[in-house]
């Protein structure tokens, strides 16, 4: 049942570091976290890792394990041989705060700069009226669990530094694509989407969309149809000329 | 002393339901407002409720109404909850549901378009407003959003150590960053308490590491009082298996949802358990209970939807009997009852949670489940309208707080309760903030203090470390202060944490303060320690038995203790000290509802 793994864990901090070797025991049915746990109980107390739930609900625990993106509590050591060595490295685009811990601010400040909901008022009742199938469009993207995986795995800001000025992350191109497709809100987000978040980054290669562990269509469901919209908006002849001559609202 | 110090008029600690609606509501009331949580921002607990919002806003059941839901609460806790903060929160509960569409909150709908309520139990109708099984994620996410519009200061990655006072009133809290490990104070005259629970103290819980039980801890030391602490929640259903995922919740919308509990030798067994307080309104035969789930009127709640206390009780008496399941647990089947379809709709997220940590496939196979640790329905005594403890300017919302559930907490009157009394905490932490115009400096000797009993651990040599601590504390509450509960069992509970306080006071941590889990767990462990003291001693105190309070040698309720509350503060000596309070007395008013129909 119980066995001796083998695991290489990054230890260091913003000045540098390198994979260190343990030798940790693992039983049955156990997760990668529950190894760094025994891993900080017996041999390293001072091992830093973000955690909470421990239960795949709220994306905490993000690390690359054998250089994949994957949250450390979804991801059971049943899936690799007795004989493997595990490597656990921190997440590679953002900058290394110590060992497992990274600095995510980035993400928060993008969070920070997208135009906040605004809805239409409420029915004379009290109430919004939304149909089901129209709340399961954005109900889709409100799954996500923010473990930033997805902003981990994108090229465009994965080795290019100089990118995240201009470019959101995956994360937030589908936030603004679930405030397109909210029944409620009034803004529009179009052209922020592709001036400010940088939507024409996004080549599709739906690498987010595969490291998702709430299994979100990141690209086909969200991306494509927000880069639908902003083309409609901008290059469609008909939209364009009625929106200069004032015939067709700007909408 | 070189130390980050910022000026507040309401500093809020915890970001969860509570603390991140009593922030936007002491930031809508003018106040300078700032929050410091321990986690990341849109990480803490909250995120881990899955069935729902209770609110009586009759969308699914026309006859649903404040005075129902007002019931259905005191019931459920046993008649001990403060009746004027069931009250509160019955009336107010579906406002605050609104208010969260109002900022981006996407429920479920009915066939009208209107927010659907599902089942659950104890709940006399449909009430609870819901997102598939993932509401605490669209509650947490939609106040964060929220937060973030407000542009409130969120100090993420931060702990609060103590609260700081001045002739015995707050002036503000000290803490340190996680990241680096430097200090950091907040100068305020308003701190509201919004930390959650106390889990972390037992062995198998769903809980997250935050629930140290520092809010409660923080409170006691500021002189604050605490109620209610014997009385604990387990949840009836959490994994079993693999070890590893032991306690994880799993949603009681299975059982809304229609899905039962059987034993081993596949009786549904529930029947066997159904208490006199409840017979009336519960179902006798399989036939009944399972009529209930569509036509509500004619027939009984199935007894699977019983409050928590009697169902977790109920399979800890069918594993004790020899008739669980190989793991210890007993089966909750839907997979029998619902379509595939039916169930991965409903249930994604414990559909994905089975398959993915335990191999099991829920649409076909029964889940195999036991009691975990869930939730504490003790915690700082407050004013029920604003949330005041007894030091001026302390206020405390949400699980931290205590006297809304009474004895046991209702499923989905969690949620609501963040809702309800964290934007009243916001409300009257700002008034009284706004009230104070001359600010009180801090002292900084009490700086100072606070600096040198945070790096105390690092200054020992050679000390025990502080995981083997913790694993001590949560096999000792475990095994003695547990769901089933005896006077001697309790009494070595309390020589045992007298023992780990010494232990903890000579506790030594390897590294340097940059986010050191070690060092930070060192500082969380007097809180847990703290905290387990006041469950043991309240409990050993409470001769009866009655909803999150199991006594095996007191098995019966008892006439004297259902007016009578008991309440923990901090004696001079450092040690816990026990009062009996007489029960706040219902108005006549309100005790008619008790009088009608059940």
């Amino acid at each position: 049942m119980s066995y001796a793994g083998r695991f290489r864990v990054w230890r260091g901090d913003v000045t540098g570091g390198d994979l260190e070797d343990f030798t940790v025991e693992v039983n049955e049915g156990e997760v990668v976290l529950d190894v760094i746990h025994r891993l900080q109980a017996t041999q390293a107390g001072d091992l830093a890792v973000r955690w909470n739930c421990k239960a795949g609900k709220c994306g905490s625990c993000g690390a690359e394990i054998n250089g994949r993106p994957r949250l450390m509590c979804m991801t059971r050591m049943s899936t690799f041989g007795e004989a493997d060595t595990v490597t656990i490295t921190p997440l590679r685009t953002f900058p290394v705060v110590r060992d497992l811990v990274t600095d995510v601010s980035y993400n928060y400040e993008k969070a920070a700069q997208i135009p906040a909901f605004s809805p239409r008022p409420r029915d004379a009742d009290g109430n919004y009226r939304m149909q089901q199938v129209d709340v399961e469009r954005s109900q889709e993207f409100r799954k996500c669990i923010e473990c930033f995986l997805c902003q981990d795995t994108c090229h465009v800001i994965r080795d290019h530094e100089g990118n995240k000025a201009a470019f959101a992350g995956p994360r937030f191109l589908i936030r603004l694509a679930e405030l397109d497709m909210h029944p409620l809100d009034t803004t529009d987000r179009r052209d922020a989407a592709q001036d400010e978040f940088g939507l024409g980054y996004c080549n599709i290669t739906k690498c987010c969309s595969e490291v998702c562990p709430e299994g979100i269509h990141l690209t086909d469901n969200g991306i494509i149809p927000l880069k639908e919209r902003v083309v409609d908006r901008r290059f469609d002849p008909l939209t364009w000329l009625g929106s200069k001559i004032g015939r067709r609202p700007r909408d | 002393m070189e130390l980050e110090q910022h000026e507040y008029d309401v500093v809020v600690v915890g970001a969860g339901g509570a603390g991140l609606r009593a922030a936007i509501e002491a930031h809508e009331s003018g106040a300078r407002t700032a929050v410091v949580c321990k986690s990341l921002l849109g990480k803490a607990h909250t995120v881990m409720a899955e069935g729902g919002i209770a609110a009586a806003m009759a969308n699914t059941y026309p006859e649903d109404n404040w005075r129902v839901h007002f019931r259905d609460t005191m019931r459920g806790g046993k008649m001990l909850n403060h009746w004027r903060m069931a009250q509160l929160h019955a009336q107010e509960a579906p406002d605050r549901v609104r208010e969260l569409e109002d900022w981006g909150a996407l429920f479920d709908r009915t066939p009208d378009g209107l927010i659907s309520q599902r089942d659950f139990g104890g709940h006399r109708y449909a009430r609870l407003a819901h997102v598939g099984d993932r509401t605490g994620l669209e509650l947490i996410r939609t106040l964060q959003q929220r937060t973030v519009a407000l542009g409130i200061d969120v100090y993420m990655e931060c702990t609060v150590t103590r609260l700081l006072t001045d002739n015995g009133e707050i002036t503000g809290a000290f803490g340190y960053w996680r990241e680096s490990g430097r200090f950091v104070a907040w100068q305020a005259p308003s701190v509201v308490l919004a930390t959650g629970g106390i889990g972390k103290s037992y062995k198998v819980t769903s809980n997250s590491w935050e629930y140290t039980g520092d809010g409660h801890s923080l409170a006691l030391q500021a002189g604050a009082t605490l109620v209610n602490m014997e009385f604990v929640q387990f949840h009836p259903t959490g994994m079993v298996w693999p070890p590893s995922v032991r306690g994880i919740l799993v949603t009681e919308s299975v059982r809304g949802d229609g899905g039962i509990l059987k034993n081993s030798a596949g009786n549904r067994f529930m029947f066997d358990y159904i208490p006199d307080f409840f017979r009336k309104e519960t179902a006798e035969t399989e036939a009944e209970a399972d009529r209930w789930y569509e036509d509500k009127k004619n027939n009984r709640r199935p007894p699977e939807l019983l409050p928590r206390d009697e169902v977790a009780r109920a399979i800890n008496s069918e594993v004790k009997a020899g008739r669980g399941t190989p793991h210890g647990g007993v089966f909750l089947d839907i997979a029998s009852r619902r379509s595939p379809e039916y169930i991965r709709k409903r249930l994604p997220s414990m559909y994905h949670q089975f398959k993915e940590l335990a191999e099991v496939d829920i649409t076909a196979e029964a889940m195999e489940v036991g009691p975990t640790c869930h939730y504490v329905m003790g915690g700082v005594e407050v004013d029920p309208d604003t949330e005041a403890a007894r030091v001026p300017g302390l206020f405390a919302a949400g699980e931290v707080a205590g006297g809304m559930h009474g004895s046991n907490r209702l499923g989905g009157n969690s949620l609501s309760d963040l809702l309800v009394f964290g934007r009243r905490a916001g409300l009257a932490a700002a008034e009284h903030a706004l009230k104070r115009i001359d600010r009180t400096h801090l002292r900084e000797d009490a700086l100072a203090d606070a600096a040198r009993a945070a790096l105390a651990p690092f200054d020992r040599e050679g000390g025990e470390n502080p995981y083997t601590v913790q694993h001590d504390l949560q096999q000792t509450m475990h095994d003695l202060v547990g769901i089933i509960r005896t006077e001697p069992e309790m009494e070595q509970a309390l020589e045992r944490i007298a023992a780990l306080k010494e232990r903890v006071a000579n506790l030594s941590v390897e590294g340097h303060r940059q986010y050191n889990p070690g060092w930070h767990l060192a500082l969380d462990l007097p809180h847990m320690l703290v905290v387990g003291e006041c469950i043991a001693r309240a409990a050993l105190e409470r001769q009866e038995s009655r909803g999150g309070h199991t006594r095996d040698d007191f098995p019966a309720t008892d006439a004297e203790w259902a007016r009578t509350n008991l309440v923990c503060s901090r004696a001079p000596d450092g040690s816990v000290a026990l009062t009996r309070q007489p029960l706040p007395r219902m108005p006549a008013e309100l005790a008619e509802i008790f009088e009608e129909s059940a």
